[in-house]
């Protein structure tokens, strides 16, 4: 079950800033932990930098979710470029294509509850993570 | 319906006929749609302006805005669409100021109710719905050119370097770091140690609200860069929050110190150099 999902195109630096924007504004909402805001905002500008170098853009949706017990943020990264050919070498740490650290995918995932990555060479890639109020 | 030549010389005409009652009720409901936020001479002024300029350019034959008939009314257009932009009017209220030209001729032509007039002022009607949307056009470029300047303004506001002690120069960095302020930021702090011949140099990142990869990164080059040039640097302002993410992102700041706040780093700092930071002694009684 989920309600008030946002939408958010990513094309531009400033795009970065606004999903993170809008990270943190339903991360308070959804009362999650100040830590565990910083996490999350930072897992969001992460993967929405990675959809905008890698994926040529994209898409970004928030939403809260909740299941029987607690409420959640699920944040979905969407792009249609070139996906990942190797996925547990992208997941590796420091292993980057780009000049970065090597560190946004694999961080990303440690920052969330849940991560899911669909990808396939030519058709895009799709991250889905999902944060959990304590 | 576009305006035909005959038209416009009737409209002219009409512009001129009636100048005075038309000035008094464009300038009535501009300055209702603007609540005083205008003088009433200085919207006098503008209204008549453009009430002169509507007339010549239809006058001089013009049927559209982009006619070379209409070079004097695009340039008034222009101005009060500037003026507008920069005194912080919204979009409608910039627009307005042009469409009230519609009511107030709808007034004149009030008193006859034929279907010739009704043509007349439909063409009129679009004519100055061009001229509305050439101003909109005009607001809308002036400003993003002003957002333009106000983001560069900000990049420059943003990022000082503050000289704390002698030899210990001082980086608070507020908001988002994206790689345009990283680089002016790197370009002040290297620029102020040689400048003031410091060895120390104090990158307080408490008022960054995330460090994410690309933020560590633009840190650390900085970092590197100043090293490069015999300074020492340590980053201050990491707030538990901050120290968490940095730690499950994996990022490394290896053998770079950081501290918790700013006022750790110069103890620090000091501590490294001939100063020591005592209390002072009362004075024997």
């Amino acid at each position: 079950m989920n309600d008030e999902s946002q939408r958010i195109p990513v094309s531009t630096d400033q795009d970065v800033v606004r999903v993170r924007q809008l990270v943190r504004t339903v991360a308070v909402a959804v009362k999650l932990s100040l830590v565990d805001q910083t996490k999350l905002v930072t897992a969001a500008s992460e993967l929405a930098r990675n959809t905008l170098v890698y994926g040529m853009g994209g898409m970004v949706e928030v939403s809260r979710v909740h299941n029987d017990r607690r409420g959640g943020i699920r944040i979905v990264f969407a792009d249609q470029g070139p996906g990942i050919v190797d996925l547990d070498l992208a997941l590796t740490d420091g292993y980057t294509t780009g000049g970065g650290l090597g560190l946004g995918l694999s961080g990303a995932r440690r920052l969330v509850d849940e991560f899911e990555i669909e990808t396939e060479p030519g058709k895009g890639t799709t991250v889905t993570v999902v944060k959990w109020c304590r | 319906m576009p305006l035909s030549p005959d038209e416009a010389s009737r409209f002219a005409d009409l512009l001129k006929g009636h100048a005075e009652k038309l000035a008094t009720r464009w300038t009535d409901s501009v300055a209702t749609s603007l609540r005083g936020r205008l003088s009433s001479a200085e919207l006098q002024r503008q209204t008549g302006d453009l009430q002169k300029a509507f007339q010549q350019a239809l006058a001089g034959g013009a049927v559209d805005v982009t006619d070379d008939a209409a070079a004097e009314l695009r340039a008034q257009l222009a101005e009060i669409s500037n003026s507008r932009a920069r005194q912080g009017f919204n979009a409608t209220e910039t627009a307005v100021s042009v469409y009230a030209l519609k009511d107030a001729m709808l007034e004149i032509l009030g008193e006859q109710s034929d279907v010739a007039t009704l043509r007349d002022y439909v063409a009129f009607s679009t004519f100055v719905d061009r001229a509305a949307l050439f101003t909109f056009d005009n607001y809308v470029r002036v400003r993003e050119a002003l957002i333009a300047d106000q983001a560069e303004q900000l990049l420059e506001l943003s990022t000082p370097v503050v000289k704390l002690w002698e030899g210990v120069v001082a980086v608070p960095l507020v908001g988002t770091l994206d790689s345009a302020r990283a680089q002016v930021v790197m370009e002040r702090l290297l620029q102020t140690l040689v400048d003031t011949g410091s060895p120390y140099a104090i990158i307080d990142i408490t008022g960054v609200p995330a460090v994410d990869t690309q933020v560590a990164q633009h840190i650390l080059k900085t970092v590197v860069a100043a090293r490069l040039m015999g300074a020492d640097c340590i980053i201050s302002g990491i707030r538990p929050q901050i120290a968490q993410t940095i730690v499950a992102l994996g990022i490394e700041f290896g053998d770079i110190a950081t501290k918790a706040s700013l006022a750790d780093a110069l103890r620090y700092v000091l501590g490294k150099t001939s100063y020591r930071v005592v209390a002072a002694k009362r004075p024997e009684r």
